[in-house]
């Protein structure tokens, strides 16, 4: 079956022109083939004597295929009969050839890119990308491991074997003091949950706090340095007094649902030298007396600052009231510590024009603001609860 | 002529027929469009895929041309410019090479030369690829140098659904897109949905699901690479298979995709090695995710050689399903 276009693959057989016996030349018309573009007579470019048609009429067979036997004037002459080998097809076809399956010899595997090794030095063990960025990342040494991919290479699923037939790790020893990167890693995790999961809402409030500072002022004034009361007990002492009366704002927002606290446990946000941030509770804050709560709050930044904390101080916390104290800004908002639901910041202290019974006067002005949870509050209890804390502030002889 | 008849129960076809369904398509919905090309007329095609178009669309719409590559691809480019949305048959990628000036020159810069006062909505189709023993200059797989031209896209269809949606979607596009149909697909049958329709053109498809190697490919070597994959399946890998469809731009984020979650690729192209389009996805695969990688990227090409006439050579020469489930072990480093 010859090729009659370059997309044939395979002709139907209609008509045989000639028949077994009969002599042909070059060029004669011996048969009809079907194909996709219509009926086409087909010629022989082989001259001899048809032996055998090789193909019924009306089959369909590829192209390549011997449709009948010719005996070339040579091979008729010979005595022996035809070898097969030797008959032409109508057209030289191509000799059917076994599919590329068979046809095409297997490459040879091509041979795995050698793997670099510096002279001289200690060779590098071959380890993929992939298996590198995982032992990076489990903080394993490549070294302990075999490889089993390409020219041994370690791959990823070694690093995975490894990994989980390694014991697991032991408890690792937690050093003395503070560690600020674990310190940090959590702080990332909370405060990532707190603005993924946390609706935050924000308020601010401007207080006047010159009576708080007369009061300081007239208290501190006969006692000794460790004795004095410092503004910051003020803030602390009429937060937790507040809260005692909204008490939406005090405790822990939990599997859907936020759970009121009777107790007052203020945490007091403490930044450690080093960059670090916890916030540790002050337990029943509103309980204490104000010196109590000073020297109560001395003894948490002191152990906090030396990394001698209580685990129930670091769990605790029902608010935290964060203040970034002299050397702050006037206003933070601050990011609620999940699972609480509440954080109150104070800015430092400043003196601003004030209007005080019809008069301009200067004035220490502070700006106190609330992230609330809006799941558990909204804005209008927010508000009460900061304008509270600024009555609370007027008279810091009743706290 | 077959009558298309609405519904959505699968018929039979060919690759051919999926194409020329295309062509009949785009000729009846927008009387802009007309075919120009050598012999697509009053012999049907080269490959026979515009068989019966004349007869049914007239002379002016289904256009014989003289055996002038450059001329008429000018032309098309000429009439795409004036309003038309011209399909040019360059009967083969061998012949393509005539008309490289006019593609490179001018369709793919017009646009820009001219300031965005011209675009050139041009759909080029030509068949592509070795395998008919049809020589060293009659088996070139040159697409991966039209994929390097910026200002045109430049298209695969692997599939029957391909052929048959490919067309439309290339026509609305305001700037020239190249199809390439390889001549080994022609004769490729199977069902296709009566009212089978347009396709996207801009996304890689996954064809195979598998977890351990990504064989990445088009065109013609698809079916060799979907080969490969079900004889490495009885060996205990199983291998994903990414159609690219689109060789210009190339779907990225699907071949990382793929890549980074098998760890390990094989890119086959009917290409010739270097410089080839294989290169260029293997060179992103390392800029995108070397970090994924478990071993070094596999190429599966063409010999680099002109490909051969007698057809055990010729097979040789190509990228064929056994290299490619070799390529894939050695990739797994197994022998």
């Amino acid at each position: 079956m010859p090729s009659l276009g370059a997309d044939m693959e395979t002709g139907t057989l209609v008509e045989w022109l000639v028949k077994p016996g009969d002599f042909v030349k070059r060029g004669d018309i011996v048969a009809v083939v079907e194909t996709q573009k219509g009926a086409i007579e087909i010629e022989v470019y082989q001259p001899g004597q048809i032996v055998q048609f090789l193909v019924d009429l009306h089959s369909k067979v590829p192209v390549g295929t011997p449709l009948a036997l010719i005996r070339t004037e040579g091979e008729a002459k010979a005595a022996a009969p035809p070898p097969l080998a030797a008959a032409a097809a109508p057209m030289p076809a191509p000799p059917v050839i076994p599919q590329p399956a068979a046809a095409v010899m297997p490459p040879p595997a091509r041979p795995p890119v050698p793997l670099p090794a510096a002279a001289g030095v200690a060779a590098r063990k071959a380890a993929s990308p992939a298996a590198r960025r995982l032992a990076e990342e489990r903080g394993i040494d490549l070294s302990a491991i075999a490889g089993s991919g390409p020219g041994g290479a370690i791959t990823s699923t070694d690093v995975e074997r490894h990994l989980a037939a390694a014991a697991p790790p032991a408890e690792a020893k937690r050093p003395l003091g503070l560690d600020l990167a674990a310190m940090r890693v959590a702080i990332a995790a909370a405060m990532a949950r707190s603005k993924r999961d946390i609706p935050h809402y924000y308020l601010q409030h401007q207080i006047d706090v010159t009576p708080c500072e007369h009061w300081l002022a007239a208290r501190n004034a006969t006692l000794p340095p460790d004795g004095r009361l410092l503004i910051g007990a003020l803030a602390l002492k009429a937060v937790a007094v507040a809260i005692a009366r909204f008490p939406a704002f005090n405790g822990f927002y939990r599997d859907n649902k936020f759970e009121p606290s009777a107790a007052v446990h203020v945490g007091v946000a403490i930044a450690i030298r080093g960059g670090g941030l916890t916030a540790p509770a002050l337990h029943d804050a509103d309980k204490l007396s104000l010196d109590d709560l000073m020297s109560g709050m001395r003894d948490l930044v002191q152990r906090t600052r030396a990394g001698r904390m209580r685990s129930s101080e670091m769990t605790d916390p029902t608010i935290t009231v964060s203040s970034l104290g002299e050397r702050g800004v006037e206003a933070l908002y601050g990011i609620i510590y999940p699972p609480q639901v509440a954080i109150v910041g104070f800015g430092k202290v400043v003196t601003r024009p004030w209007v005080v019974d019809g008069a301009i006067e200067p004035r220490s002005v502070v700006t106190i603001t609330l992230a609330g949870d809006h799941r558990v509050t909204d804005g209008h209890a927010g508000a009460l609860f900061l304008a509270e804390i600024g009555k609370l502030l007027q008279e810091p002889e009743k706290l | 002529m077959q009558q298309e008849l609405p519904g959505t129960d699968p018929i039979e076809l060919t690759y051919r027929e999926a194409v020329r369904a295309a062509l009949r398509d785009a000729l009846a919905r927008d009387k802009r469009v007309f075919l120009m090309g050598e012999d697509v007329g009053r012999y049907g095609g080269c490959y026979a895929v515009s068989h019966g178009l004349l007869a049914e669309f007239g002379p002016e719409r289904i256009r014989d041309t003289p055996l002038s590559e450059s001329g008429f691809t000018g032309a098309g480019i000429g009439a795409a410019m004036a309003g038309m949305r011209p399909i040019v048959e360059l009967m083969t990628v061998n012949f393509s090479l005539l008309a490289l000036d006019q593609i490179l020159n001018s369709a793919a810069t017009v646009r820009h030369m001219s300031g965005n006062q011209f675009g050139v909505p041009l759909v080029i189709r030509m068949a592509t690829g070795a395998g008919r023993q049809l020589a060293a200059q009659h088996s070139h797989s040159l697409e991966g140098w039209y994929a390097h031209i910026p200002g045109i896209k430049v298209l695969a269809p692997a599939t029957l659904e391909d052929a048959r949606g490919m067309l439309w979607t290339a026509l609305q596009e305001p700037d020239p897109v190249l199809i390439f149909e390889n001549v080994m697909l022609y004769n490729i049958s199977g069902k296709l949905p009566r009212d089978a329709g347009a396709v996207s053109i801009d996304k890689a498809v996954v064809r195979r699901w598998g977890s351990d190697v990504s064989l990445i490919t088009y065109g013609g070597s698809l079916w060799k690479t979907l080969e490969a994959a079900t004889a490495l399946a009885a060996e205990g890998i199983e291998a994903e298979v990414v159609d690219l469809r689109s060789l210009r731009p190339l779907d990225d984020v699907t071949i990382m995709a793929s890549v980074g979650k098998t760890r390990h690729a094989v890119v086959v192209d009917e290409g010739w090695r270097s410089g080839s389009l294989a290169a260029e996805i293997g060179m992103r695969i390392i800029e995108q995710a070397f970090w994924s990688l478990d071993a070094p990227i596999g190429r599966v090409c063409s010999e680099e050689v002109p490909i051969p006439y007698p057809r055990h050579l010729e097979n040789a020469a190509l990228p064929q399903a056994p290299k490619i489930v070799t390529a894939a072990k050695a990739a797994l480093g197994r022998a």
